[in-house]
């Protein structure tokens, strides 16, 4: 018996406008009406369910009469939609197998009220007048519903939609391989999604001629998703032809050689406590805990289904310090977003790619919901906008967590359980990873629907407080979570040193039908793996069952060297995993750099620009721009420990530089969270960008109070198709300053990804990322009641510039606005730099400062006007016709590396000046009561007169929705 | 000095129940985090604490409706340990996510034949908002808020606005004194939003029950017990202590 429960909203219609509003976005210039005139939800609930029962159910839990109203019927009836005249245009039910909360929360709560709740199916429904069929479809496919995860029913809801999977009949299935030709071999990649190449296949080939046996698909599929780039990273860590000079390993020799270098000079000081080895980086935080951070990307994921797509990013990466050590809380949350511009055209847009506008809301709002229910702050992020992220838009989440001294080192042992710990398995993923590494086309969004998934936050919640407990009474080894290529990956890793048996058919399945293979590489999300000392698992099951989370011994870790895996009984897999893990064949490839022309000499900006005018363009451009609407749907206060917020200044709306968090209530040590991306910069000067992505990053932190010398930072490379020797080569050059500016900031790198490929192809048509490097950065802020914001505090207070303005303006924000191509990229002084970092630091520390805000996006000029508009306090700049020969507008807009602007009280003035002798450093101004922003142009007449509220509106104008 | 126990009650989804803890051990209480399937499997646990806790979150995920589930286990299976608590002199506080569950298990306001007389539904901008908020207090009976006029703290939700069934329900809320916290500006009159983050009626952001003693709010007197977590101390200097710190001062006092 199948229960059809409707129900409609009493008051406002908040998917109606949702649906109406989204079906205008993409049909631009066409005059039609609202399609949806209302909206309702529902849930088709089965079971052996009485009429009396299911009212109970309706009016105990599911419906709030204050609010809602309903219709219960028996499935197969015309939908009615109450208080509605126009008929029922569409259904949308997610399909088969994809992860729906909302139902596994009912089936619970419903046999706590006793009613034989056996499956539920939520649904959202759609009234309106008929429609055109071009309308219908604009509205059926790209508004109400994701192809991708969810499917439109017209009419009825019937059996047939609501089938759930067939039971699947266990056979072995050999895949024969030997016989093969090369190009057989490279078919057959293509054919199982393996993303292997030739090189690969026929290592692995020769590897089964051996053993004298064809591989198991099983086999095959674990193969694929060790070596797969995103679990290998077989490029970065390949060999790297650079115009003749070798790398071995280009990862090794940059960026991780900056960091051995760092540690071994730091000797006995050093503070790194594990790099690019465990899940996160891990550093030392105080006497009794240690930080450890990771940032991940979910690109293709939040290209094809934003909302799931990032959603499942952020759970995977809060699962990278749960899987750090023996565990670590995570403390807070960092997200940045690269998009395509909201306002992009929907006619414009080549096939299968979601409108940019739809693209960024379903990534807020799914980095949102997750984030939001594991109750971890998320205080620091980014959005970056440009044409070129159309086809592939770049999602990064990143999180910081607290981890006891003694639980920072883990180690599983031979006779151990192998544990499943958390949500079930089913068919979500498959193949993630391999998907993961490939190009995107047209048809990504029909073909890799599997690899797209929601998650299901209160799980992973469930599985945090769970795990930490069981931590704290050390009743496992080793932990790990299932990421990507699921437990095939999580036990291989885990076991690599040892070798395991794997019971497959143990696994707790969320429904029937799942060969042993996609049982073994599903990317199902919330699960970790423990390795759990056999006298310890009743004491850990107990300590799961308390907090309603499953709990399962798959195998045992054995020293056998091998991954034997069986179902049923029978052994469907036995792999060698030094072959595994050693046997890929290395990568080599070209890499080749040539220096673009256009980017040896500055563009001449319009001598008679308004200069007002240009800077509340800049204010308002899309890159500079208030985020108040993303960082509000954000929780940054919950845990308590935010000390300094990412919205500042009078009415709480200022750009902070970073946020500073204090993870140990009542303590005042803290740390600080920033980050620096400058993907404007990347195609005129790699290395310039990841060396300012660098300093950007580092200011951020030390802006608000980090100490210089406590500042580790993390990559991000999102780089388009590396066998192009010219992609490759530009991701050389940024890797060389990378290694470059680590050991001259001595700030070591303590974890890393990298994503690349990131191309969409159509019809002959290509889009490629701009080189996007993200560097984060987490520094040590020893005492948090030192810390300083950016907006302005009192009238009468000095203004200055710490660092050397630059006449460079190539892929500024200035640039961007005034639509000037080319120029040369500005680069920090690798040597000064530092120096004034610290200098910054120790002015912080000795109370000179009352505000501080680092040069940015939007140069001088915008980081004046930001100031003043969040503290409320007018500001009169004088002072820069002594600072060299540069351009007045440059001066103004030009974004020099290593500024600050400091507001400073005149009885400070003296002792802070001190503190930076030697370095360069400049007053400019003062603050002032008046609400306005002068500047003093080069002939000494006020060239730049703005109101505080002017500057402000502009700013807050653009991104809302 | 009193040094009550505190059960805060933690369920699937919990998540402010560090922040709570931290809150009433600072004050002087004994506070111990407890989950419902504890309680569920021995519910005279109750009899051994003087103040419980429903702390902020999204326990089931908020999935039908925030706080839907757990105040429905309350109903079901807590009914009369909660009831017998309440009336034995005890305190009930229930914060955000717990303002919801104890709203919606009929704690703070009974239903009557028609069902119950208010609800906490979506916000008016249809979306979640971390935001600071003014709080004008009139403690009437309430021991939670005794000597407090104002308040300053955050609220994070996207199911905060409080309907009542109809327009003179609301009117006799206000009237009987159970409206003890509602949002206002900066000035201390009552406004739209941001003032009011949520478009709740009558601008209502707590209330409490007949008897005082059980008190539901959506803002988060516990994010604001420490000076460094005001938003603008950078800017007027660090106070003794975050002002959501009486409420907890409050509770512990009342048991002396």
């Amino acid at each position: 018996m199948i229960w059809e429960i409707e129900i409609q909203p009493k008051d406002s219609d908040l998917e109606k406008c949702r649906v109406n509003k989204d079906f205008h976005l993409l049909t631009p210039g066409v005059k039609v009406k609202d399609p949806i005139t209302s909206a309702s939800k529902g849930l088709l609930v089965s079971g052996e369910i009485s009429g009396e029962q299911i009212q109970k159910l309706v009016t105990e839990l599911l419906v709030d009469p204050v609010v809602e109203s309903c219709t219960i019927n028996k499935l197969g009836n015309l939908p009615v939609g109450e208080g509605t005249n126009d008929p029922c245009l569409a259904t949308v039910l997610l399909k088969p197998g994809v992860m729906d909360p909302t139902a596994l929360s009912i089936i619970q709560a419903g046999q706590d009220l006793k009613v034989p709740v056996v499956s539920v199916r939520s649904f959202r429904r759609y009234f309106g007048a008929p429609l055109a069929s071009n309308e219908k479809d604009v509205l059926f496919r790209r508004v109400l519903a994701n192809d991708a995860i969810e499917m439109v029913v017209e009419g009825p809801i019937n059996q047939k939609h609501v089938a759930e999977g067939v039971p699947y009949l266990f056979k072995k299935i050999v895949v024969p391989i030997r016989d093969l030709s090369h190009e057989e071999l490279e078919k057959l990649s293509r054919q199982m999604s393996l993303s292997l190449n030739r090189e690969e296949m026929i290592t692995i080939q020769e590897h089964y001629r051996k053993v004298g046996k064809d591989p198991n698909d099983i086999e095959l599929e674990t193969i694929a998703q060790t070596w797969s780039e995103h679990c290998s990273h077989k490029t970065l860590k390949g060999r790297v032809d650079f115009d003749g000079k070798i790398y071995n390993n280009l990862l090794k020799e940059t960026i991780f050689e900056a960091t051995r270098f760092l540690r071994e000079k730091a000797g006995k000081e050093d503070w790194c406590v594990s790099v690019f080895e465990d899940n996160a980086g891990v550093i030392k935080f105080d006497e009794n805990f240690h930080l450890c951070f990771k940032v991940e990307t979910h690109n293709r994921p939040s290209a094809i289904e934003p909302y799931g797509g990032a959603n499942t990013g952020i759970g995977g990466v809060i699962r990278d310090p749960m899987g750090t050590g023996l565990g670590a809380k995570p403390v807070c949350n960092t997200d940045i977003f690269c998009f395509a511009p909201p306002d992009t055209l929907a006619s414009t847009l080549p096939d299968g790619i979601l409108h940019p506008l739809k693209i960024m809301t379903g990534v807020v709002s799914g980095v949102r919901d997750y984030g939001n229910r594991m109750g971890i702050p998320t205080v620091n992020g980014a959005v970056c906008f440009h044409n070129r992220y159309l086809g592939n838009p770049l999602v990064f989440c990143g999180t910081a967590g607290l981890i006891p001294v003694d639980k920072a080192v883990k180690k599983p042992l031979a006779g151990d359980f192998v544990v499943a710990v958390g949500g079930r398995t089913g068919r979500d993923g498959i193949h993630g990873a391999t998907f993961s590494s490939a190009e995107l086309n047209s048809d990504s969004e029909k073909v890799s629907g599997g690899a797209v998934q929601i998650g299901n936050a209160i799980e992973e919640k469930k599985v945090l407080d769970a795990v930490l407990k069981a931590r704290d009474l050390g009743l496992y080894n080793s932990i790990t979570d299932c990421g990507a290529g699921g437990f095939s990956s999580a036990v291989g890793e885990m076991g690599e040193h040892l070798g395991a048996s794997i019971q497959l058919d143990q696994a707790p399945l969320k429904y029937a039908g799942l060969s042993y293979t996609e049982i073994w590489i599903s990317e199902s999300q919330e699960r970790m793996i423990l390795s759990v000392p056999k006298e310890n698992l009743a004491k850990l099951k107990e300590v799961c069952k308390w907090e309603g989370v499953e709990a399962v011994e798959l195998g045992v870790f054995e020293n056998t060297g091998r991954l034997k895996l069986f179902y049923q009984g029978s052994e469907v897999g036995d792999i060698d995993l030094d072959f595994l893990h050693n046997g890929r064949p290395k990568q080599v490839r070209k890499a080749a750099w040539k220096t673009p022309t256009e980017s040896s000499s500055n563009p001449s900006a319009p001598a008679n620009q308004n200069l007002g005018e240009t800077l509340l363009k800049l204010l308002s451009s899309l890159n500079i721009c208030s985020k108040e609407w993303i960082i509000r749907q954000y929780d940054h206060e919950v845990q308590g420990g935010s000390v300094i917020k990412p919205l500042v200044g009078i009415l709480e709306e200022g750009p902070s530089d970073a946020s500073v968090v204090m993870p140990v209530l009542g303590a005042t040590k803290g740390f600080a969270v920033g980050c620096g991306l400058l993907p404007d910069y990347g195609d005129l000067d790699p290395y310039a960008m990841a060396a300012c992505a660098i300093d950007e990053a580092v200011r951020n932190v030390v802006a608000v109070g980090a100490d210089p010398s406590r500042i580790a930072i993390l990559d991000n490379f999102c780089w388009g198709n590396t066998d192009r020797p010219e992609v490759l080569g530009s991701l050389v050059m940024a890797a060389e300053a990378c290694k470059d500016f680590a050991i001259a900031y001595q700030m070591p790198f303590i974890s890393g990804k990298d994503s690349l490929k990131n191309e969409f192809h159509a019809k002959g048509k290509s889009i490629v990322i701009p080189p996007t490097l993200l560097i984060s950065a987490i520094g040590i802020v020893q005492d948090v009641r030192q810390c300083v914001t950016m907006d302005m505090k009192k009238a009468g207070n000095k203004l200055f510039l710490v660092g050397r303005l630059t006449e460079n303006i190539g892929g500024s924000q200035y640039a961007k606005v005034l639509q000037l191509t080319g120029g040369v990229v500005p680069k920090p002084d690798a040597k000064e730099a530092i120096d004034i970092h610290k200098a910054m630091h120790r002015a912080i520390t000795a109370l000179t400062v009352r505000s501080c805000h680092d040069v940015s996006e939007g140069g001088l000029a915008v980081t004046v006007a930001e100031m003043a508009f969040a503290g409320g306090i007018g500001a009169d700049i004088h002072g820069l016709n002594t600072l060299g020969n540069i351009p007045f507008a440059s001066m103004l807009f030009a974004e020099p590396p290593t500024c600050y602007v400091v507001e400073v009280e005149p009885q400070k003035v003296e002792q802070f000046q001190a503190i930076f002798k030697g370095l360069p450093v400049h007053e400019i101004g003062t603050t002032c009561v008046e609400k306005r922003l002068r500047f003093v142009g080069p002939t000494g007449e006020w060239v730049l007169w703005t109101s505080l509220e002017d500057l402000r509106k502009a700013w807050l104008s653009t991104l809302k929705f | 000095m009193a040094s009550p126990k505190v059960f805060i009650l933690r369920a699937p989804g919990s998540n402010c129940d560090m922040e709570t803890h931290f809150a009433f051990e600072k004050a002087g209480a004994r506070p111990e985090r407890i989950h419902i399937l504890q309680l569920r499997e021995n519910p005279s646990l109750l009899k051994q604490f003087q103040i419980l806790v429903i702390p902020g979150g999204f326990t089931y995920g908020d999935d039908v409706a925030a706080g839907k589930i757990l105040a429905s286990q309350l109903t079901h299976f807590l009914q009369s340990e909660l009831r017998a608590f309440r009336d034995s002199e005890k305190l009930i506080l229930g914060v955000c996510n717990g303002f919801q569950v104890l709203l919606k298990a009929g704690l703070i306001l009974q239903p009557d034949q028609d069902g119950p007389v208010a609800t906490l539904a979506h916000n008016t901008s249809g979306k979640f908002e971390t935001r600071w908020v003014h709080l004008e207090v009139r403690p009437d009976n309430c021991p939670f808020l005794a000597g407090i006029s104002s308040l300053f703290v955050p609220t994070a939700h996207g199911e905060g606005r409080f309907v009542s069934r109809e327009e003179w329900m609301l009117d006799g809320l206000e009237k009987s004194g159970r409206v003890v916290l509602r949002y206002v500006n900066p000035q201390g009159k009552l406004d739209g939003f941001p003032h009011n983050p949520n478009g709740s009626q009558g601008n209502i952001a707590g209330l409490c029950d007949p008897s005082g003693r059980v008190l539901g709010l959506m803002p988060h007197p516990e994010r604001h017990v420490l000076p460094t977590q005001h938003p603008s101390w950078t800017r007027n200097g660090l106070q003794k202590e975050g002002e959501g710190f009486a409420i907890f001062k409050n509770a512990v006092k009342y048991f002396e």
